[in-house]
């Protein structure tokens, strides 16, 4: 080897490290709400994660088309986690030095790591139907907002409804309800509120895992061959949720016996089984697929009509898209809330977005002005309160698109607030973190 | 000429077994560790701590251990993500079990456990090596993702089987921000490098070396199979262990088994293999090739759209990223098969001649 080379090699280097620290002191500009987008484009769980990833991005592109947030321009920037959690920690970091509003971290073990780093950054994190569930309870989780409920709720959903189905709460018993769940955090969340209706009920749970990324799902649907259980809940993420349903095909196991958690239930998860998953319901908290929504003829209008709309045109209305919408919408409703405190035209940063997250009242009027007619009800949060709404209904797939099956539903406050407050008190224990005073609450 | 030894005359053992025999390389390491202390945390950002400096001092340690192992005992293993897992996940609860243990303590107890878990499934090396060895390592790595997922004493109880660490201080050193946590995985690089550097030069380190490149024959010499494999094993996993505890307690604060999942055992091997087979420095160049390379193209590509006026989606990047990244190992690998460390010592070789080349 000669030198010459070897110098080229270490030019490229040294290259690399110097535009490392080039790029990571660039700052957004003034007057820019700026919006950390953390998605995944590529890896196991993109079919799923690209449509959620555009309706995000559109929102956001629609809010700077409606004019901005209060003349405020909204910018944003992408960056791919692959649903890995070392690597959405790097995003954060990078993220953060360019003065993010909100982070909304997508993916429970990458919020797990975020809730340890945000309340000293100062940076609300945004966990809009996920994340940890006892973090709806705002006197421990200060920074952390699972807005529209939490995996907590659509358990709870799932056990009424199976319940009303069935005729109510006694006939649940003697019942066997089997789990199968992605073998991570986020398909564990739910075990301790489906085993605390099962004690209360009488029913059998039973917990079958599939690892990561859950193709492998053979022995699992043996059990279920065996076991028979009355209905199987599918906590499921990306292609799992389609084999779920081709095995559940090939076992002859009863799709409309099926419930999927609501990352279970969008169109890339049953599109490919077609017919085959006639019948499987899934839970969705708040929206599902909405293509008559007035936002979508809005977003279909300003951005698709213009040739500025993100991802394919016939996504659009879908239910991981609508998902990105509404994760969007609520981080920006959240910082004109705090606009409306601190100053409107401002741009606000992350501590005062907090308070705008945490003061949050959605009213069904502003819904309707922003689009969201018929999508969602009302969303107001409080300090204790980080949830702000748990209501879900439940959709079913009829081989071509999916209909809305069940009303609304509330999910048991009774069960609910208890289980939040101790789990909060745990983690409160095990951090030698004290509850918020009173006087907290107005910061 | 950057390299000439003239007049370095070596009159003592002493001075002829000093690990860096020419006083250029002590000078230079003397200044880039004054460096790395000193003027590193007044220049350097957050972002670059956090995202960077840290992950890349966490998995040198865990290269330097995998290449005890693989480097210099010849013993493929694809186990060393499930040895990380063991040593975060005691430290862990050595942490939370008992109350007030310091975190020194916990972090080698970690190392302590990993080499319990290291050394039992390094028995099998003594029947088998080679790629049939790596894939008896592979059940390691299964057993220890099954292990920390499904047995909840490992993670406290803790519902979701997710756990974290906070609070974390030494001797009322609280290890908080970015420059504290950054010295301290610093310093306990710094120690296990040199503790095994001098472990390789000495004769445990040629009794792996004997056995990496002949086992009989190093048999034949009087040197114990056994004896050579299984304290390789025990070397290694207790720095993947303690480099396991730290990415744990350290740089992720919460963590779960995905963390240390088969990814990161075919990471390490990666590391080891392009940064240097039995070398010390090879760690340090593999790991910041593995570490440092995706991160900087991720942020480099756009940059280079940007200047053509294209700009370039998440997924392309990622996607190209991933070209990219696999195109530079094959093209090194091509380069010098023996790693990036090999370069080095090419690079040095050329300095003591240059600007006269024979």
């Amino acid at each position: 080897m000669k030198l010459r080379q070897l110098a080229i090699a270490a030019s490229v280097a040294a290259a690399g490290v110097s535009a490392l620290v080039g790029t990571s002191s660039a700052f957004a500009q003034d007057k820019e709400q700026f919006f950390p987008v953390l998605v995944y484009r590529t890896g196991a769980y993109a079919p799923n994660g690209v449509p959620f990833a555009n309706g995000y991005v559109d929102y956001l592109k629609l809010v700077n088309a409606r004019g901005g947030l209060n003349g405020v321009k909204l910018s944003f920037e992408e960056c791919e986690t692959g649903y890995a959690t070392d690597r959405g920690v790097e995003c954060y970091e990078r993220l953060k030095g360019k003065g993010a509003t909100v982070f909304q971290p997508l993916s429970t073990g990458i919020t797990f790591a975020l809730t340890e780093k945000a309340p000293a950054d100062k940076i609300p994190l945004i966990t809009a139907g996920y994340g940890r569930s006892e973090s709806a309870d705002g006197g421990v989780f200060k920074w952390n907002f699972p807005l529209a409920g939490t995996y907590w709720v659509a358990a709870d959903v799932l056990i009424q409804h199976i319940a009303k189905k069935e005729g109510g709460y006694d006939k649940l018993k003697g019942k066997k309800i089997a789990l199968v769940y992605h073998d991570s955090p986020f398909g564990k969340e739910p075990i301790p509120l489906l085993q605390e209706r099962a004690a209360a009920h009488g029913f059998t749970l039973s917990l079958l895992p599939v690892t990561h990324p859950g193709v492998e799902q053979k022995a699992t649907w043996l059990q279920i061959r065996q076991n028979r259980p009355d209905y199987v809940l599918n906590w499921g993420w990306g292609v799992m949720n389609s084999t779920a349903l081709k095995e559940a095909q090939a076992t002859g196991y009863p799709r409309d016996k099926m419930y999927g958690v609501w990352w279970a239930g969008a169109e890339p998860d049953v599109k490919d089984v077609g017919e085959g998953a006639k019948g499987y319901n899934a839970v969705m908290m708040q929206h599902g697929a909405e293509t008559g929504a007035p936002v979508i003829k809005e977003v279909l209008d300003k951005l698709h009509g213009k040739g500025q709309g993100t991802g394919p045109k016939e996504e659009v209305g879908q239910v991981l898209y609508m998902r990105g919408m509404m994760s969007a919408m609520l981080a920006v409703e959240g910082v004109r809330a705090a606009q409306d405190r601190f100053g409107k035209g401002k741009v606000m940063t992350g501590e005062q977005a907090r308070w705008g997250y945490e003061n949050l009242n959605l009213t069904q009027p502003k819904l309707d002005a922003l689009g969201f007619k018929g999508v969602m009800r009302p969303i107001s949060t409080s300090c204790q309160d980080h949830m702000g709404a748990a209501w879900a209904r439940v959709h079913t797939w009829n081989g071509k698109s999916f209909d809305w099956t069940s009303d609304w539903m509330q999910a048991d406050d009774q069960i609910i607030k208890p289980m939040v407050k101790a789990a909060a008190d745990k983690y409160a224990a095990e951090k030698k973190l004290t509850r918020r005073a009173g006087s907290d609450c107005q910061s | 000429m950057f390299y000439r030894e003239n007049g370095q005359f070596k009159t003592s053992y002493r001075a002829d077994q000093q690990i860096f025999p020419i006083v250029q390389d002590r000078w230079g390491l003397l200044v880039l560790l004054a460096i790395a202390v000193f003027v590193v945390p007044m220049l350097v950002d957050e972002y670059m701590f956090r995202a960077i400096l840290i992950p890349f001092l966490i998995l040198s340690l865990a290269a330097l251990g995998v290449n005890v192992l693989v480097g210099y005992c010849g013993q493929i293993s694809l186990g060393s993500g499930a040895f990380m897992a063991v040593g975060a996940y005691m430290a862990y609860n050595t942490y939370v079990r008992i109350e007030g243990v310091p975190l020194i303590v916990a972090l080698l107890s970690g190392g302590f456990f990993a080499t319990l878990v290291g050394m039992f499934f390094g028995i099998p090396s003594l029947r088998v090596k080679g790629l049939y060895l790596a894939v008896a390592t592979l059940a390691a790595q299964f057993f220890c993702d099954w292990a920390f997922l499904r047995i909840g004493w490992f993670t406290n109880n803790n519902a979701s089987g997710s756990v974290s660490v906070s609070n974390l201080s030494i001797l009322g050193w609280t290890i908080d921000s970015p420059v504290d946590k950054y010295l301290l995985c610093l310093a306990f690089v710094v120690l296990f490098a040199v503790m095994i550097k001098n472990l390789v030069r000495s004769a445990i380190g040629r009794e792996w070396m004997a056995i990496r490149d002949m086992d009989v024959a190093a048999a034949v010499i009087g040197i114990r199979p056994v004896y050579a494999k299984l304290s390789a094993f025990a070397v290694s996993s207790f720095i993947v262990g303690v480099a396991g505890a730290l990415w744990g307690f350290i740089h992720l604060g919460s963590w779960e088994p995905a963390a240390f999942s088969i990814d990161r055992s075919f990471q390490l091997l990666f590391m080891v293999i392009i940064g240097g087979m039995g070398s010390i420095m090879g760690s340090f160049f593999g790991a910041a090739f593995i570490v440092i390379l995706p991160i900087f193209l991720n942020q480099f590509l756009p940059a280079v759209g940007d200047l053509f006026g294209v700009s370039i989606s998440t997924a392309l990047v990622s996607h190209t990223e991933y070209m990219v990244f696999g195109a530079l190992i094959v093209w090194f690998l091509i380069v010098e098969p023996h790693g990036l460390a090999k370069l080095w010592s090419i690079g040095k070789q050329k300095m003591r001649l240059w600007p006269f080349p024979h």
